[in-house]
């Protein structure tokens, strides 16, 4: 199987005023599993249709493999895309489904058929080949709308939320059928999620979408504890998001006063250059909060408990901070016994690692 | 409700023997007026053809045989409906194509022409075409004008007029019977198709197409069903070979009276029918008429010797089609965007559809009478329709009816749709079936029917026996209108409101009725349309003075053409235009409530 690279280049689309996307540039290289995440409207399927040429950008290029086809129709662009509501096509058998690609390649009919039952067999559905998708359960014909796409060996296939009809226990089921065959023929793949996990555990780098721009591009990893943006951090996971003024810069540590003179602290700074007297916001992700009894008095900050939270492997606490101008706080640690040993309206004071804490720029904007 | 469930206790019985009595409640009026209505006074006639003033006979029938005259009528309407099925059917279907996948704004801009050609009374169209194809008509004084003929063609009266009279008639219902098979379909699966390799032309022939075929056959049986009814276009644009049997039916009740023959051509009418909706669902399977349920060709196992072909031939129309497109270059920013020859063909259509009506507009004003191009300025013929007492009390009579056609319509009609929808009753498809069986019987049969039956208790000329008659014909539009609403309406509202206390009835006045009140009005309006339009049970049952519009306009048109009709007929056209658009407003406020 071949496998290709895509670049985009400045692509952008609009709906009368409306900026559906804003010139966006992505690059992609052979056999990547890149995911586009993001809130509803912010852009992903008409990133998709613009790479699969289904819709006209208004401007900017579109590479194949180093190949310009930004106005090749999608026929010609030998990708695949799995639909949100599968697409299979009602009229024809399972079967007949799968070969019409090959068909349209003009494979003969003997060879078809053999590919068509190869393809059904690596989605764990050989004996379905002769019956109709309405006699299938969702679960089924969204693999076999998988079957459709792989049986040409497309270069380039595109996903847009192939999962979002399932109950969780089939789409973790697909969730490990996709990346067995993403690890098997190393084809590139762009994939377009709303659940988080899915693209934490799936993907080689997450594209995370907002207002049609890219908001940041990166390995899962990178924008979960390095997020660029306050809508990163914000989107991804559970966070404490503390504004803060940094009070001097050395380097990527800064060090910072909490508002409302809270406390002072260090923190790393994410993306752009920081320097003394910068707004800035603080993330600390609830896992690296420490949380003791305020007798101590050398935790960062004190806060009143307000809540505590089981949810199965991990407690959470929820606290509210003593000095003005800052959010409600939130810890987690692993569950380690039945009965916490904190309790409501508990004063208790949180501390983290300098490493933990991640220093935002304020931009204006968003 | 199977015998496994019936309620054991007291309360249990009486309720369900409450909800029993409320279906039959629901659903009496309007079986009831079908019954005493459509199929008695139809069995009636029908009956006449074999019962005689001596009893027993077959006389009808040897005279219906012995003379080749009515075979070959019988031919040439089976003739003039084919190919006025096949025409409507390939012409209309790129109009139904392009509707179905305009942008929302476009297809109301294309939907409008479709409706108004659709409600323009059957009468204005036809006689617009006299106006256009006369000696002294349109396309002949142009053509004089530009010295390409020096005498002018007889272009009326014969089979090519009547053809094109009956095209125009019948291919908005050929449209919009496709239209709801096509707005189902998916939109994505030609998108699919092409990003697995699919050119366009493929892509249609074998996705699109395939799945948009229920449509082509409804919309075939609806439009050959009407034809082999219809006599207002053979009448007005045909000449003496293009009489269709209607028209046979017609002389029969109004100059012989002769009951016996009458009944005995209806006999034959209904047998073709039935013939044809036998063919049809060998083929097809009714459920298909409706829109609902997968055509039977589709379920079958596609093993087939034809189902093969199909294919076959698909795949070459694909490719052929393929390679005519390669030939044009293409244009680089407008994907997705239907081709610039097919707009301007459905364009073409829409204005030949729409044009013969509205240049009834300028003839009206003309003070030259109907010839072409219209002379200087004149209010005269809005004058003298004004003035004259018969159009008024026409037009009085012609509201009156309407009005009380629709409120009836309405009022038995819902009750029905409420019961077909929602509740689990054994023998739904019959009762549809049955609500149906008006739009399936030839209106003309029914009509002689209902005068016969009228002239006997005393109900010809009387507005009441005109609500009956258009009642019976209407309702069923009533019943499809409010299905389809209350398919859409979430029940769970209902719920809702008995959850925080609302009794049946105040549930249904202060929740359901308002919502499903845009439903309603447009199902008034459908039947009041329908009633407003109707000239076949007008024909007879209007008695020869309290005339209906349509029938006032029928006894003019026959009798001498004036330019009097042409201002009438431009007063139509506008009337129903506005119509729909208010209608079209209704339904948008309440699509945004
Ligand atoms: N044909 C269209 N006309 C006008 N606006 C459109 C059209 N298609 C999409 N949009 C708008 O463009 C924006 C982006 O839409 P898009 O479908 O790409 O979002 P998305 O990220 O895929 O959202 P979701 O997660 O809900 O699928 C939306 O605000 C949408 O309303
Ligand atoms: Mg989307």
């Amino acid at each position: 199987m071949s496998s290709s690279s895509l670049t985009v280049q400045g692509l952008a689309k609009r709906y009368g005023e409306f900026v559906a996307l804003a010139p966006t540039s992505l690059d992609v290289p052979a056999g990547e599993f890149l995911t586009l995440l993001g809130p509803s409207g912010s852009g992903k399927t008409t990133l998709l249709s613009l790479i699969a040429g289904l819709a006209s950008p208004d401007e900017g290029a579109v590479r194949i493999g180093g190949a310009d086809v930004t106005y090749r129709p999608p026929y010609e662009r030998d990708l695949g895309m799995v639909f949100q509501n599968y697409a299979l096509f009602p009229h024809m058998t399972i079967e007949d489904n799968i070969a019409f690609p090959l068909k349209m390649r003009k494979v003969g009919t003997a060879e078809a058929k053999a590919r068509a039952a190869e393809a059904l067999e690596m989605v764990r559905l050989p004996h379905v080949a002769k019956r109709f998708p309405r006699e299938l359960s969702g679960g089924q014909q969204q693999r076999i709308a998988l079957a459709r796409c792989l049986v040409y060996r497309p270069s380039i296939i595109l996903m847009d939320e192939p999962l979002g009809a399932l109950d969780k226990k089939l789409r973790e089921q697909m969730q490990l059928e996709i990346k067995r065959i993403h690890r098997e023929l190393a084809t590139t793949i762009i994939y377009v999620t709303h659940d988080q996990e899915e693209a934490m555990t799936m993907s080689d780098r997450i594209c995370l979408m907002n207002a049609g721009q890219i908001e940041q591009l990166g390995a899962p990893g990178d924008l979960y504890f390095r997020p660029r943006t306050v809508f990163v951090a914000d989107f991804l996971g559970e966070s404490n998001l503390l504004p803060a003024r940094v009070t001097a810069a050395t380097g990527d540590t800064l060090d910072i006063t909490l508002a409302g003179d809270a406390g002072t602290a260090q923190a790393i700074a994410s993306g752009a250059v920081l320097a003394a007297g910068a707004q800035v916001t603080v993330m600390v992700r609830p896992q690296n909060v420490v949380v003791r009894s305020a007798v101590e008095g050398s935790g960062k900050l004190k806060g009143k408990l307000a809540d505590v939270m089981v949810t199965g492997s991990l407690t959470k606490l929820y606290l509210d901070a003593l000095a003005p101008g800052l959010p409600q706080l939130v810890a987690a640690y692993p569950t380690r016994s039945l009965s916490d040993e904190h309790r409501i309206g508990d004063l208790l004071e949180l501390d983290w690692q300098a490493a933990d804490a991640v220093a935002i720029a304020d931009a204006k904007g968003h | 409700m199977t015998a496994a469930h019936l309620p054991t206790s007291p309360e249990g019985r009486a309720a369900a023997r409450r909800k029993t009595m409320g279906r039959v409640l629901m659903a009496a009026p309007l079986v009831v007026l079908l019954l005493a209505f459509l199929v008695y006074p139809v069995g009636q006639l029908l009956s006449l053809s074999v019962w005689g003033r001596d009893g027993f006979t077959l006389a009808p029938y040897q005279q219906l045989f012995a003379s080749p005259l009515y075979f070959n009528v019988m031919l040439i309407t089976l003739k003039i409906s084919f190919f006025t099925t096949l025409l409507s059917v390939i012409l209309g279907y790129p109009i139904a194509y392009l509707i179905s996948v305009a942008e929302p704004q476009r297809k109301a801009r294309l939907l409008f022409w479709v409706l108004l050609s659709f409600w323009t009374s059957f009468l204005v169209r036809a006689f617009a075409w006299i106006v256009i194809l006369g000696r002294r008509g349109v396309v002949n004084q142009t053509l004089t004008s530009m010295g390409v003929i020096d005498r002018p063609l007889d272009l009326l009266y014969n089979f090519n007029s009547t053809m094109i009279g009956m095209v125009h008639a019948l291919i908005p219902l050929a449209i919009l019977t496709m239209l709801s098979v096509m707005e189902n379909i998916d939109r994505s699966l030609p998108r699919a198709a092409s990003t697995l390799g699919a050119r366009p032309g493929t892509a249609f022939w074998k996705i699109y197409f395939p799945l948009s075929l229920p449509g082509v056959a409804a919309a075939a049986i609806m439009v050959f069903v009407t034809a082999i009814g219809f006599f207002i276009v053979p009448a007005l644009l045909g000449g003496r070979r293009e009489t269709m049997i209607t028209q046979l039916i017609i002389d029969q009740v109004q100059q012989t009276l002769n009951w016996g023959f009458a009944g005995a051509i209806s006999v034959l009418l209904l047998v073709v029918v039935l013939l044809v909706f036998v063919l049809y669902d060998k083929v097809l399977g009714l459920s298909t008429m409706t829109g609902s349920g997968a055509p039977r060709a589709a379920s079958a196992k596609p093993q087939g010797f034809g189902h093969r072909v199909g294919d076959v031939i698909l795949t070459v129309l694909g490719d052929v089609s393929d390679r005519i497109i390669a030939l044009f270059p293409r244009r680089k920013r407008e994907t997705g965007k239907p081709p610039l020859a097919l707009s301007s063909f459905v364009w073409g259509l829409l204005i030949l559809m729409s044009l013969p009506a509205v240049l009834m507009i300028p003839l009206s004003f003309g003070s030259g009478g109907l010839n072409w191009p219209p002379q200087g300025f004149t209010l005269q013929w809005y004058q003298q329709m004004a003035a004259s007492p018969v159009w008024m009390q026409a037009l009085t009579r012609s509201l009156i009816v309407g009005i009380g056609t629709g409120v009836l319509a309405m009022l038995i009609g819902t009750p029905v749709a409420f019961l077909l929808v929602r509740s689990e009753m054994r023998g739904k498809g019959l009762m549809l079936a049955f609500v149906l069986s008006p739009i399936i019987v030839p209106r003309m049969i029914i009509a002689v029917g209902l005068f016969y039956m009228f002239a006997r208790i005393g109900l010809v000329g009387t507005a009441f026996g005109l609500v009956l008659g258009h009642t019976v014909v209407a309702v069923p539009y009533v019943v499809m209108t409010m299905m389809a609403v209350l398919r859409n309406y979430d029940t769970r509202l209902d719920l809702a409101a008995q959850s925080l206390g609302a009794r049946p009835l105040a549930t249904l006045r202060h929740v359901t009725l308002p919502i499903l009140g845009a439903g309603m009005m447009s199902s008034f309006l459908f039947a009041f349309a329908t009633s407003f339009d109707e000239l076949t049970i007008a024909l007879f049952a209007s008695g020869g003075l309290n005339a209906t519009l349509p029938k006032q306009f029928w006894d003019e048109v026959t009798l001498q053409v004036s330019p009097v009709i042409a201002a009438v007929s431009t007063c139509l056209f506008v009337f129903i235009a506005v119509l729909i658009f208010v209608a079209d407003r209704l339904r948008r406020r309440s699509a945004a409530s």
